[in-house]
C-alpha cells in the first residue's frame, strides 16, 4: 500500500540516508530507528510528501504520492515534533479545529471522547497556553482519536508522555492496526504494540 | 471542502478576537500616523486636503504591513502550518481563508476609520467617499500581496523589515491608483478610471496570489 524505493536525502552537502526503502501493507507497523541526527524526522517529512526527496519516490495503492497528493493526504495522518495547537485556543477547540482543517467534521461530544480517552478531559475548556508538555502532546494526539486515516506517521509519539499514557496510546495503535490501518514510528522507547506485522528500519551513517 | 475554508477562517477571526490587543496596534498606528501629518504641517486646509490622498494611502498600506509578519509566522512556529499542508484541500484555498481573515481584521477597520481621519484632513464630502471606496477596492489588494511577502520570508530571521522591502514596491500600483482616484474626485474629475484599475489589480492578486502563496508555504516549511 505505502512503499518506498530507494530514498536518500541531502541536508546541505551531508547525506543523511540513501538506499531507504520498505513497503508496507494493511496492518502493518513499521518502527524508523536511529541515533539523534541519523535522518528520522527527515524520512518521515519525505513521507509525508514535505519537499521532494533527492532520489527515489514513495507510492501510496502504486501511484507516486506528488500525482495523486488528494487520495493520500485524506489516508494520511501526520504528527510531527511540533504539536500544531494554537495558545490561545482551548484543547477543544484545538481537537475540534484541526481535525475540520483537514476535512473530518469532529462534533463537540466526539472531541471531548477523544480527550477522555487520552485523560484530559478536565483540561478540555483550558487554553492550551496554560497545559503542560505532556498534556500538550495528549491533546495533539487525541487526534489520533479522531481521525478518519488509513496511515498514521508519528515522529516520537510516545516522547514526553506518562507510563500511563503510553500504555493507553499504545493500545490505541494496537487496535488501529488490527482494522488495518497501517503505522509509521519512531521512537528511542521499547513499547509494545502488536502488528501483523512489524518491519524495523534502521537508519545509520 | 467549503468546510475546511469556513473552518480555517472562523480559527483565524477567533485567533484574532482571543488576541484584540494585535488588532489594536494595527488601528492605533493607522490613527496616530495619519494624525501626525495635520499636526506637522499645521492647520492650512488647501494643504492638508491637497496632500490627504496620499497620506492616508500611505498610512493604510503601512499599517496593513505591520501586521502581514504575523500572517503565518505563529501558525509556522506552532506546527499548525505543517497540518495545514496535509489537509486534503488545495492548500491555495486554505491561504485565501487565511488571507481574507487577514483583510477582515487589518483591512477593513482601516476602511472603517478612513471617513473620520479625512475629516481631520478637511476632505470634502464627496472625496471621503471616494477616499472609502477606494479603500475597500485597493486594501484587499494589499492582504493578497502582501501574503506572497510574508509566506517567502517564513522562518527567515529578520523577516519583518524584509517583507517590507519584497513587499512595499509590489504596492506602488495600489497607492498610485488609490491615491490618484481620491485626488480625481478632489478635483472634479471622475475617478472611474482608476477605480476600475485598482478593482482590476486586486482581482488579478485575488487569482494569482493563493497560488504563489501555496507554493512559497510548500518552500518554506520543506
Amino acid at each position: 500500500m505505502l512503499a518506498a524505493r530507494d530514498l536518500a536525502c541531502l541536508r546541505g552537502d551531508r547525506l543523511l540516508f540513501k538506499n531507504v526503502g520498505f513497503e508496507l501493507s494493511a496492518g502493518g507497523l513499521l518502527y524508523v530507528l536511529g541515533e539523534n541526527g541519523s535522518g528520522k524526522s527527515s524520512l518521515l517529512r519525505m513521507l509525508c510528501g514535505f519537499g521532494m526527496p533527492e532520489v527515489g519516490e514513495v507510492l501510496w495503492q502504486g501511484a507516486s504520492i506528488k500525482k495523486n497528493v488528494e487520495a493520500y493526504l485524506s489516508e494520511l495522518t501526520y504528527l510531527g515534533h511540533l504539536n500544531g495547537l494554537k495558545d490561545d485556543l482551548t484543547a477543544l477547540e484545538n481537537l475540534q479545529i484541526s481535525a475540520r482543517m483537514v476535512g473530518n467534521d469532529v462534533t463537540e461530544a466526539q472531541a471531548l471522547s477523544a480527550l477522555t480517552a487520552v485523560g484530559i478531559a478536565r483540561c478540555a475548556n483550558l487554553p492550551a497556553r496554560v497545559l503542560s508538555q505532556g498534556q500538550k502532546r495528549r491533546v495533539a494526539l487525541a487526534g489520533l482519536w479522531v481521525a478518519k486515516t488509513k496511515l498514521w506517521i508519528l515522529d516520537e509519539p510516545f516522547a514526553a508522555l506518562d507510563v500511563a499514557s503510553i500504555t493507553v496510546l499504545a493500545e490505541h495503535l494496537n487496535a488501529h492496526l488490527a482494522s488495518g490501518g497501517m503505522a509509521i514510528l519512531t521512537t528511542h522507547q521499547e513499547v509494545a504494540v502488536n502488528a501483523q506485522s512489524t518491519q524495523t528500519l534502521r537508519l545509520s551513517k | 471542502m467549503n468546510s475546511a475554508w469556513f473552518t480555517v477562517l472562523k480559527r483565524d477571526l477567533l485567533l484574532a478576537f482571543r488576541r484584540r490587543s494585535d488588532i489594536a496596534t494595527t488601528l492605533f498606528f493607522f490613527v496616530i500616523v495619519s494624525s501626525l501629518f495635520p499636526l506637522g504641517i499645521g492647520s492650512d486646509s488647501a494643504i492638508l486636503s491637497t496632500i490627504a490622498p496620499g497620506v492616508l494611502w500611505v498610512a493604510a498600506l503601512l499599517a496593513g504591513m505591520i501586521s502581514l509578519a504575523r500572517m503565518f509566522a505563529a501558525d509556522y512556529a506552532d506546527g499548525s502550518l505543517e497540518q495545514m499542508l496535509l489537509s486534503p484541500q488545495p492548500l491555495s484555498l486554505l491561504v485565501s481563508a487565511k488571507i481574507l481573515a487577514h483583510w477582515l481584521v487589518c483591512g477593513l477597520p482601516v476602511v472603517l476609520l478612513a471617513p473620520l481621519i479625512g475629516l481631520q484632513y478637511a476632505l470634502p464630502n464627496e472625496a471621503i467617499g471616494i477616499l472609502v471606496v477606494s479603500l475597500l477596492i485597493g486594501t484587499p489588494a494589499l492582504s493578497l500581496i502582501g501574503a506572497i511577502g510574508a509566506a517567502l520570508t517564513l522562518g527567515v530571521r529578520g523577516s519583518g523589515l524584509l517583507v517590507a522591502l519584497l513587499v512595499l514596491p509590489l504596492y506602488i500600483p495600489v497607492l498610485i491608483f488609490g491615491a490618484l482616484a481620491v485626488s480625481a474626485s478632489q478635483h472634479g474629475m471622475t475617478p472611474q478610471a482608476h477605480l476600475s484599475l485598482l478593482g482590476a489589480i486586486s482581482l488579478l492578486a485575488l487569482v494569482l496570489a493563493p497560488l504563489a502563496t501555496a507554493a512559497a508555504l510548500r518552500i518554506s516549511v520543506e
